[in-house]
């Protein structure tokens, strides 16, 4: 018989600051990043040698080598070597999806005590080789003899020997994920300063929050590194406002409207790593650890951006309707919104849609439009444009500060939207 | 770990021709200290213990030194006997003397067994508080006996010290049998010439210990606060790191070690003092000990000391800790019943130090509070102590220029620099439970530094 559901807590979380690719963490791997990370959460709830639950997390650039990218850094800590792991890759959805995943197995009573997370390197991605010389490395490892060897290699061309980075195009559209954004941003008109405003305020809340403290039980430092390196204290709307775009320049973005995505308002390669750590109520009461708030219920969505008429990063907002339904909630209901700022746009354009009644009536089915929502209560302690978008890592930098910012407002509730590549979007409530 | 300076010196002349050479040209030869390591026994050697005058506490000390694995003599055994007729430590229990002429008795025991002292020996002497004294002549003798043993930690050689324990009336020897083994033990290496009065454990202290304490460390992330917090975890307790955020990634390195947890605070923060005690109250159910070990430099000669300066090291040395101890003491829950404060100080607290006139002032500042605080905390079965650290092996001093270095280094009676651990054992010592009785002292760990002696 299934046990009674109960709710996941939501303990705390710990990242390493975020670093521009190429910068601070350019030596450090995936694995090292996550080990620092799990250490930093381990050393502030002081669960060394503690056998958790299980860890999940993942990476979206990720190396052939770190098959058990999760397990080995795991081993690499200072938990006890028998907790479990294993990897979880759902593009820049991982790290809430891992969440959910543990909340759900926490809920069931199947484990007590959880850590959920990701970490990312743009600068450590892995290089493939050329597909031709793949095909001529493995026929090479099967050939016996010496004839074969040279049959193999006699297929070798010059241009076989130049390594294929990874691409940050969707496989199906060969657009980047900024030209796919570019297209929504330019069929919903949403404005240049708009973006620039929304990019601001980023930069401006999490300069904030850092300086009120917000973050000394969120971040541990990491290779020197004590703040994430993309935040920009001192940006101003005129800087921003004077970038050059770089996306919609051409296509069938630029086709609609004038482009207005830059780099002041899109969010940059990123490097770091975050974790949550998630428990039963009664695990975190007996080792007298607090519990900022509970994760309530989760939804993910995905769209036919190939052939249909969504943007590729707009199915967060097919999935709150779901959500909203599913617990009785309008959009109002909330007292803290987190809407992943993977381009300034995508949050605008995911809040527009929200307003607009036709598009809530033809694409998301709903009698009318979801409405507005409170600005002053969208993303209050910075997000990506600020923080910098380590793509498997930005779920659990959301999950923990959103956990945090309700048990410091002594409770209430908050919708959290995080978009993903192959058009997908993971959305979550939580409340405290 | 962080990397210390090596000393070079003490390298060399521990090589054959170093020590030839050195001993032809007269310059110092440091010893290397025993120091404590886990599983190894208080003394690694015989002890004679003496009682001189009434001698009332000669038994228990014998007792005691028995118990903790050493072989007790009450005479001096011949040349040819085990270890070369050496001895470990010789204890003298001087509590009942009372006239002049007594102190012979001293003299006489420990003339001829003091050159048997072992390297790193002990010569501990036990005496009665002055305060207590009945007579002016039984003031002036014990007080004497404190020349006696500064004196005697002078002339000692091969790295053996010579400290004085003064015992209250009232007191029981499950009083003072912590300090007797820290100073007989390699804890103490670096402790010499000092003079700690021990009393009766107040009456208030909780009736049983906690199995597993809660301690907290400030300023762990490195040097001595790290070697601190590894000190009482070693003694078992759960330790609570403190260090500013930006020091996260030592500092969790240092909880991880320990298996304790890791706190950013600013000390010095308007809402430090209540963010530590909710921490405690919530988190721990109150904390056993506290160490204040946070501190600063910002050295300038005085007439170049500008108010910026002179701020920031008072900030943090002094008035965050008295705010910090404040909240501890008016939060119900934040403290457990009879917690420990145990104090960073500094040599320059109390011998002053060209260019350090804010460090100084901070750091006597400790002093003083630690003394105002002694008595008040008593009554509620606390303690408070100060640790005073001389010229200690550390990032801090490593900094210095060469000469001033060389200069702190060899200028006390063991010719060389402590170590972080020596200044974590004595405070560790002042942490355990069984040392209640010593209460508002000031301990040097300096290796009788020439300076403020
Ligand atoms: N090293 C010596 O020779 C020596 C001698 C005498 C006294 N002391 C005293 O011993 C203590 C430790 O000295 P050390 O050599 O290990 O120093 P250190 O500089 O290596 O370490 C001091 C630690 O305190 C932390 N700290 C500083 N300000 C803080 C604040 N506002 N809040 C929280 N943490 C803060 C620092 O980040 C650092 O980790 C200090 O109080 C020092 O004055 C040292």
């Amino acid at each position: 018989m299934a046990p009674a559901l109960r709710r996941a807590a939501i303990v705390g979380g710990n990242r390493i600051p975020f670093a521009r690719s190429g910068k601070r963490y350019a030596q450090a791997s995936t694995q090292d990043m996550l080990t620092a990370a799990i250490d930093g959460l381990v050393a502030r709830y002081g669960l060394q040698g503690e056998r958790v639950g299980e860890v999940a997390a993942g990476a979206v650039l990720k190396h052939s080598r770190d098959l058990n990218l999760t397990r080995e850094a795991v081993l690499s800590t200072a938990l006890a070597p028998t907790t479990p792991a294993y990897d979880v890759q759902q593009a820049c959805g991982t790290g809430l999806e891992a969440a959910v995943l543990v909340a759900n197995k926490i809920a069931l009573g199947q484990v007590d005590s959880a850590i959920a997370g990701g970490t990312d390197s743009a600068s450590d991605a892995p290089i493939a080789v050329d597909e031709g010389l793949r095909r001529v490395l493995l026929d090479l490892g099967h050939a016996r003899t010496p004839q074969q060897k040279l049959k193999a290699i006699s297929r070798l061309r010059p241009g076989n020997l130049v390594p294929a980075p990874p691409r940050n195009s969707e496989p199906r559209t060969g657009l980047s994920m900024g030209e796919h954004m570019a297209i929504t941003a330019a069929e919903r008109r949403i404005p240049r300063q708009a973006q620039d405003e929304l990019a601001l305020a980023s930069h401006r809340n999490l300069t904030a929050a850092y300086d009120r403290g917000f973050f000394d039980d969120l971040v541990t430092p990491y290779l020197g590194l004590k703040r994430d390196d993309n935040l920009r204290p001192d940006s101003t709307l005129e800087k921003l406002s004077s970038l050059q775009p770089v996306f919609g320049r051409s296509g069938r973005a630029a086709d609609l409207a004038e482009p207005t995505m830059t780099a002041g308002n899109s969010t940059p390669l990123t490097d770091g790593a975050a974790v949550v750590l998630l428990a039963s109520d009664e695990w975190a009461e007996q080792r007298r650890l607090p519990v900022l708030a509970h994760l309530v219920d989760a939804e993910t969505a995905a769209v036919d951006y190939v052939h249909g008429g969504d943007g590729l990063l707009m199915a967060g907002a097919h999935a709150v309707p779901r959500l909203l339904e599913r617990n009785g909630l309008t959009l109002q209901d909330f007292d803290l919104y987190e809407i992943h700022e993977a381009f300034a746009a995508t949050v605008l354009a995911v809040l527009d849609v929200w307003n607009d009644e036709e598009y809530c009536r033809e694409r998301l089915g709903l009698p009318a439009a979801l409405g507005t929502i409170d600005r002053s209560k969208l993303n209050v302690a910075g997000s990506s444009l600020a923080t910098g978008h380590p793509f498997a890592a930005t779920g659990a930098r959301i999950l923990a500060s959103t956990a945090k910012l309700l048990s410091e407002r002594g409770g209430g509730r908050a919708l959290i939207s995080i978009c993903a590549a192959g058009g997908q979007g993971v959305t979550a409530i939580v409340e405290a | 770990m962080p990397t210390q300076p090596t000393d070079r010196y003490a390298q060399f002349v521990g090589t054959a021709p170093g020590t030839w050479l050195s001993s032809q040209l007269g310059l110092p030869r440091p010893a290397e200290l025993r120091r404590a390591q886990p599983g190894k026994r208080v003394l690694d050697g015989p002890a004679l213990v003496v009682g001189t005058g009434l001698a009332p506490l000669r038994a228990d000390l014998a007792d005691l030194l028995r118990a903790a694995g050493t072989d007790v003599l009450d005479e001096l055994p011949e040349e040819a006997a085990d270890h070369g007729g050496r001895l470990a430590a010789i204890v003298v229990d001087a509590t009942g003397l009372r006239e002049v002429a007594e102190l012979e008795q001293v003299r006489a025991a420990v003339v001829p067994a003091f050159r048997r002292l072992a390297p790193s020996g002990r010569l501990l002497v036990v005496a009665a508080a002055v305060d207590e004294a009945a007579t002016v002549a039984a003031a002036a003798v014990q007080q004497g006996l404190e020349g006696f043993v500064r004196s005697a930690a002078k002339e000692a050689r091969a790295g053996a010290t010579a400290n004085l324990v003064r015992v209250r009336a009232g007191a029981s020897a499950a009083d003072w049998a912590s300090t007797v083994e820290f100073f007989c033990s390699g804890r103490s290496a670096y402790v010499d010439g000092q003079v700690v009065t021990v009393g009766p454990a107040p009456a208030a202290a909780p009736a049983q210990e906690r199995e597993r304490p809660v301690a907290v460390v400030t300023g762990a992330a490195q040097g001595i606060g790290a070697a601190i917090a590894e000190a009482l975890a070693r003694g078992g307790a759960h330790v609570v790191c403190v260090d500013i955020a930006a020091q996260g990634e030592a500092l969790a390195q240092v909880a991880n070690r320990v298996g304790g947890t890791a706190l950013h605070l600013d000390i010095t923060s308007a809402s430090a003092p209540a963010a530590l005690a909710e921490h405690l109250r919530t988190r721990h159910g109150g904390a056993d000990v506290i160490v204040h070990n946070a501190g600063i430099t910002r050295d300038k000669l005085l007439v170049n000391t500008d108010a910026d300066r002179w701020a920031s090291v008072l900030e943090v040395n002094l008035a965050a800790e008295l705010r910090i101890d404040d909240a501890l003491l008016e939060t119900e829950g934040a403290l457990h019943a009879g917690a420990r404060f145990v104090c960073l100080s500094s040599l320059s607290g109390i011998a002053g130090n060209r260019g350090q006139v804010n460090y100084s002032t901070s750091k006597a500042g400790v002093i003083g509070a630690v003394r105002a605080m002694a008595p008040l905390l008593a009554k509620r079965g606390m303690t408070a102590n100060a640790v005073a650290p001389g010229f200690i092996e550390t990032a801090m001093t490593a900094r210095m220029p060469v000469a001033t270095r060389e200069m702190g280094r060899r200028a006390n009676s063991l010719q060389q620099g402590g170590r972080p651990e020596d200044v974590a054992e004595t405070v560790a010592w002042l942490a355990d439970p069984r040392s209640r009785g010593v209460n508002g002292q000031v301990v040097r760990v300096c290796g009788q530094s020439l300076l403020g002696a």
